[in-house]
């Protein structure tokens, strides 16, 4: 069974819709790019992969084993917590919290996990530092940490390039590739960078508030959909 | 001045304001880390005067007042936190609303009963004398559950508080926990308030968390030092009012304001 099966999904705020019809199925080991224009519906359709919204219509269904408390998450530019008291550590940990029940004290494998997490993004160093006095490219790690401690199975990341130097970008792309080859997690990343997120990228899910496409990479840059979203200067097959 | 305290602490009304003095604002830091970094610092402000006009119509009706404020305030919790979450009220301005409307509430029934100023003031600025055997079982009752809830779901409590969007993406029910932090700060007000009165109580919540962050930059170490300070702030407020008879309420937020001051020139020095 497929990890994700999308059944004509429709989401919306108060008296608007947001997302319409949106069908796709997601298999395990899929790096999927999530592109469109500002206020297309990209990062409300993960909200509610993520189970943070409730559905108008359709459904989402998960399979190949994934519960809803597994996604790994990273939102789009958390709410300025600059002056929020938390250690790195706090923050990555508490993304082994999972499912409901007490948690009293967090397991050897939770802290082996977290330490592990943050060596693979290169902010061990940073563990006793206060989250709110890193750099945004710093947080985004941190967060980026905390998400990968939360699933083994699906990543969703909403923009997670935002506030990166060039440098650290090509990295973090590197890394989510990575983990995506090698450990077969499942990545769905919205991304304004069409030609950098679909280097990597499997499939790509195109959204106009309806779902404009969804396919292969290659389908993608024959379809007139590229031309309109990267300008049309783009050459790549 | 020893021996002093000694007399002072021997009377059974000042043991009883000692512990429930104490269990209160140990429960009010706790509760107070949460709220203060969730921008939620004023629901103790509205709730404070919700509060007061409950116990205002609880003298007026007759009846005992934690009858009629318990209910009334936990619901007041419960709809400032609705409103916060919904976007068409601001939240600041939802708890500006709610609180302005109980105070003059509270006034009006207040003034239409005749001989009341004197109890009415007693609320405002609160009383030692207030604090009956009741409450301290309450307050026993109450800082045990807000301890249970910070022991046994403190990493819970942590991450709600931190990032509701990612707590509740990995399972966590975010509702319930904030139902209950509002729940048990309702409480923790109702009791406090006779012993601090209506309009200082509310700073038991946020003084604590505020003076603490000052100084320390991670999350167990702002939780653990506000619910030491609290409990000194407290303990050092009530011996100084009974030292230099002031009203309690005012002697311990004096002491909560005297401790920001000090951990704020603290961290000055750290910083420079
Ligand atoms: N909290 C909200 N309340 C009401 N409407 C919202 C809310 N969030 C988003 N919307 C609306 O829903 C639509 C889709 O928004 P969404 O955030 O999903 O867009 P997006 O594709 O992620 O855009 P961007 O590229 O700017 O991040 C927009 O028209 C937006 O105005
Ligand atoms: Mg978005």
């Amino acid at each position: 069974m497929a990890l994700l099966t999308l059944n004509d999904v429709c989401m919306g705020y108060e008296h608007m819709l947001a997302v319409e019809h949106v069908t796709a199925v997601i298999d395990a080991g899929d790096y999927v790019a999530i592109v469109g224009e500002n206020g297309s519906g990209k990062s409300t359709l993960i909200k509610g992969i993520a189970g943070l919204m409730g559905l108008r219509s359709g459904s989402i269904k998960l399979g190949d084993g994934l519960k809803q408390g597994e996604i790994g998450y990273l939102p789009q530019q958390t709410r300025a917590q600059r002056d929020f008291p938390a250690s790195v550590m706090e923050v990555v940990l508490s993304g082994c919290l999972k499912g409901s029940g007490s948690s009293l004290f967090f397991s050897k494998q939770d802290k082996q996990r977290a330490q592990h997490e943050m060596q693979r993004l290169g902010i061990l160093p940073l563990k006793n530092h206060c989250y709110g006095e890193l750099s945004g490219g710093q947080q985004q790690r941190v967060l980026l940490a905390r998400a990968l401690c939360a699933t083994e199975k699906l990543l969703l990341l909403d923009e997670p390039m935002t506030g990166l130097d060039p440098a650290a970008t090509a990295e973090l792309y590197d890394q989510i590739r990575m983990l995506n080859r090698e450990r077969k997690v499942a990545v769905l990343m919205v991304s304004h960078d069409v030609g950098g997120a679909l280097r990597d990228a499997t499939k790509v899910l195109c959204m106009h508030q309806t779902m404009a496409f969804f396919g292969t990479v290659q389908d993608f840059y024959s379809s007139h959909y590229s031309d309109e979203l990267t300008g049309g200067d783009h050459h790549h097959v | 001045m020893f021996d002093t305290l000694i007399e002072l602490f021997s009377y059974p009304f000042m043991q009883r304001a000692l512990i429930v003095g104490i269990l209160v604002s140990l429960s009010a830091a706790l509760l107070g880390v949460s709220l203060v970094l969730k921008r939620y610092s004023l629901i103790g402000d509205g709730l404070s005067h919700v509060g007061f006009a409950a116990m205002c119509i609880a003298l007026a009706l007759n009846l005992a007042p934690m009858i009629v404020s318990i209910p009334l305030v936990v619901v007041a919790a419960f709809l400032l936190l609705r409103l916060n979450d919904s976007s068409h009220i601001k939240g600041d301005a939802a708890i500006a609303l709610i609180s302005s409307t109980a105070l003059a509430l509270g006034v009006i029934v207040a003034s239409l009963r005749q001989g009341m100023n004197v109890d009415v003031s007693s609320y405002m600025f609160g009383s030692l004398l207030a604090v009956d055997t009741n409450d301290m079982y309450m307050s026993v009752a109450l800082s045990l559950l807000v301890l249970a809830l910070f022991v046994v779901f403190y990493h819970r409590i942590f991450a709600v508080t931190f990032d509701e969007q990612f707590a509740k993406a990995t399972g966590t029910n975010v509702n319930l926990y904030n139902m209950l932090i509002a729940l048990l700060t309702a409480i923790t007000i109702v009791i406090g308030m006779r012993m601090m009165g209506t309009l200082l109580i509310s700073s038991l919540i946020i003084f604590p968390a505020l003076t603490a962050m000052r100084v320390l930059r991670s999350f167990k170490g702002v939780v653990l030092c506000a619910a030491a300070l609290s409990m000194f702030c407290m303990i050092a407020g009530l011996v100084c009012s009974s030292l230099m008879s002031i009203p309690a309420g005012a002697s311990v937020v004096m002491v909560n304001a005297i401790m920001f001051g000090l951990f704020s020139l603290i961290s000055m020095i750290r910083k420079a």
